[in-house]
């Protein structure tokens, strides 16, 4: 009982010790511009008081709505307002990359001619880098979204999208060649029945296809977040990204300490969706079972 | 012939061009009256299913004319069901659903509920009513089977092609559902044609044995006619004389074949030399030109 147990958790546990030893021991040693590198400690208590400023500015903004429940109260955003940001750009862009890729991928799976059309446009604009689309995205957005309404500002609209632009393609590819590769017997099934096309599709192709989309997916969600940090860098998105590049230039003996917060949350956050991801694809996987 | 449900004349096909070329069948004519059953036996390698193809309608002939109800087969309808070898079951459907994926096609006038109990009936006829919420990966290889033949039942086609049905699996289970196919063909004029590599299942299931001679060019020999009467026991009809006699002709037949056929293609019977097409490959093969 026991010896599994530690067979299981000894190395990982035993890692993150060493990793923490020598993160320690090997922050004091270098001196920046903005004072030593943080150890463990000090990113520790850095992160007790993101929260304790959320925790305050939450009790701050209650009490004001006692006083003026009828005035809107403007605060500045706490570290946990600016993980939801980064939440809510990285899922905007991430629907609009699944509702763009999601029907160009089936149809290029349908077509060999689709596919044969599109695929040079794919693989050049694949590697192409969130830091090219920015300026280009933001011209588009400036010039086509006048309205900069309050519950989609401009900065989210060009994080959102230049996300969509870096994440959508591993979802189109995956569709693509998950349509595509349908098994015949599937296809003969659905030839023998008659199916309509569109039967054809929703019947028999999207959920023989649908293990590999999720694949997709669930790449292309691990390659939005990554490039929404940058994007709301430049973007000045207020979402983690901004957070970093605004600790960066404040330059305050706590900065170091506050981006290694940032890095830690987005390494964590960007775990747990994958882990989401992947459960959500165990739900729709049916292979291991092959008919 | 006005009379006749399904007719071959001259049919050929073969696959691939050039150097590569194998002409699997060659002068196929075979007519099917409404309600027969016939048996197609012939080794591995064939054509038997390139053959069932082609009744059903996957698969177009290069030459000649397949026809059914004196009127040629473009492309496979529900008229004509199809029973394949590997089930070709939805694997993330239960056995209800791909049941029902049928009855939905065939009888959309129908309601939910009508549906639902003609479906249900379907699986209790193959002795599968414990398992209509299962998966087919959560069935053994002769339930599969039953819920394909149940799903292909259910369609109620005039003509019932059976692929090696029951090629994949033990002896044992082989013989079961050998009687239960049996059973439920009794009860219906449903005209059948099976195929299979089983002189003994070919004569037990069927009134007319095919012979279907060793490709490539494999043509069909002549039909023996079965005479016996089904109803008996299997064991005893291991000591039946004219079962014995049948047997052994269709046997002495394919074998004398065989030989007849190694000794013409001694030396120059080349096999393609064919490698895997991989999906991002594109089209076509990299067939060698040595041959």
């Amino acid at each position: 009982m026991i010896v599994p147990a530690l067979k299981q958790y000894t190395p990982p546990v035993l890692a993150i010790v060493l990793f923490l030893m020598a993160w320690s021991f090997g922050a004091k040693q270098i001196d920046t511009s903005l004072g030593q590198v943080p150890g463990p400690a000090m990113v520790l208590e850095q992160a007790r008081i993101l929260w304790q400023e959320h925790v305050t500015e939450r009790e701050k903004a209650k009490a004001f709505y006692e006083r003026q429940p009828t005035i809107s109260y403007t605060g500045k955003p706490t570290y946990v307002d600016q993980i939801l940001t980064s939440l809510k750009t990285v899922f905007m862009g991430f629907v609009i990359a699944s509702l763009v890729a999601l029907p160009i991928g089936i149809i290029c799976g349908l077509s060999k001619t689709v596919m044969r059309a599109l695929n040079p446009l794919i693989q050049v604009f694949k590697p192409v880098s969130p830091l090219a689309w920015l300026p280009i995205v933001t011209m588009v957005v400036s010039a086509v979204y006048a309205t900069n309404s309050a519950w989609m500002p401009k900065s989210f609209l060009i994080s959102a999208i230049t996300v969509s632009l870096c994440s959508l393609w591993a979802t189109l590819i995956n569709t693509a060649l998950g349509v595509a590769s349908v098994n015949t017997d599937y296809i003969n099934v659905a030839r023998v029945l008659q199916l309509s096309p569109l039967k054809k599709t929703f019947k028999v192709l999207l959920p023989a296809t649908l293990p590999l989309i999720f694949t997709g997916l669930r790449i292309s969600l691990g390659v939005g977040w990554m490039v929404l940090i940058a994007s709301e860098m430049l973007a000045q998105n207020p979402g983690l990204g901004k957070f970093i590049w605004d600790e960066f230039q404040n330059g305050s003996s706590q900065s170091l300490a506050k981006i290694m917060v940032a890095v830690f949350t987005i390494g964590l956050i960007g775990f747990v969706l994958d882990r989401i991801m992947v459960e959500l694809q165990k739900r729709v996987s049916y292979e291991g079972y092959a008919a | 012939m006005k009379d006749m449900l399904l007719e071959l004349k001259d049919v050929a096909r073969g696959f691939g061009e050039g150097k590569g070329r194998i002409d699997v069948l060659r002068d196929i004519n075979l007519a099917v009256k409404e309600g027969e059953s016939i048996a197609i036996v012939g080794f591995t390698g064939s054509g038997k299913t390139t053959l069932i193809k082609l009744m059903g309608g996957l698969l177009m002939p290069d030459s000649g004319q397949v026809l059914f109800k004196g009127r040629p087969v473009d492309a496979p309808g529900r008229e004509r069901g199809i029973v394949f070898q590997n089930y070709s079951l939805l694997p993330w459907l239960t056995v209800l659903r791909n049941v029902m994926l049928a009855v939905d096609e065939v009888y959309p006038e129908w309601s939910k509920q009508e549906r639902l109990e003609y479906a249900k009936r379907y699986i209790a006829m193959v002795n599968l009513q414990h398992a209509v919420d299962k998966r087919p990966a959560e069935l053994s290889g002769g339930m599969r089977q039953r819920v394909s033949l149940a799903r292909t039942l259910a369609m109620n086609p005039e003509m019932l092609l059976m692929d090696e049905p029951l090629s994949a699996l033990d002896a044992i289970t082989r013989a079961s559902l050998q009687r239960e196919i049996l059973n439920i063909m009794s009860g219906s004029k449903t005209t059948v044609l099976l195929i299979t590599n089983d002189v003994d299942e070919a004569i037990l299931m069927a009134d007319r044995v095919i012979p279907l001679n060793p490709g490539p060019n494999a043509t069909l020999g002549p039909s023996f006619k079965v005479n016996i009467d089904r109803s008996a026991d299997r064991t005893e009809l291991n000591s039946n004389p004219e079962f014995i006699r049948l047997r052994n002709q269709v046997i002495e037949y394919l074998l004398d074949k065989r030989s007849e056929a190694g000794t013409r293609n001694t030396g120059k019977f080349l096999l393609p030399n064919l490698s895997p097409v991989l999906p991002q490959s594109g089209f076509g093969s990299t067939r060698s030109k040595a041959a």
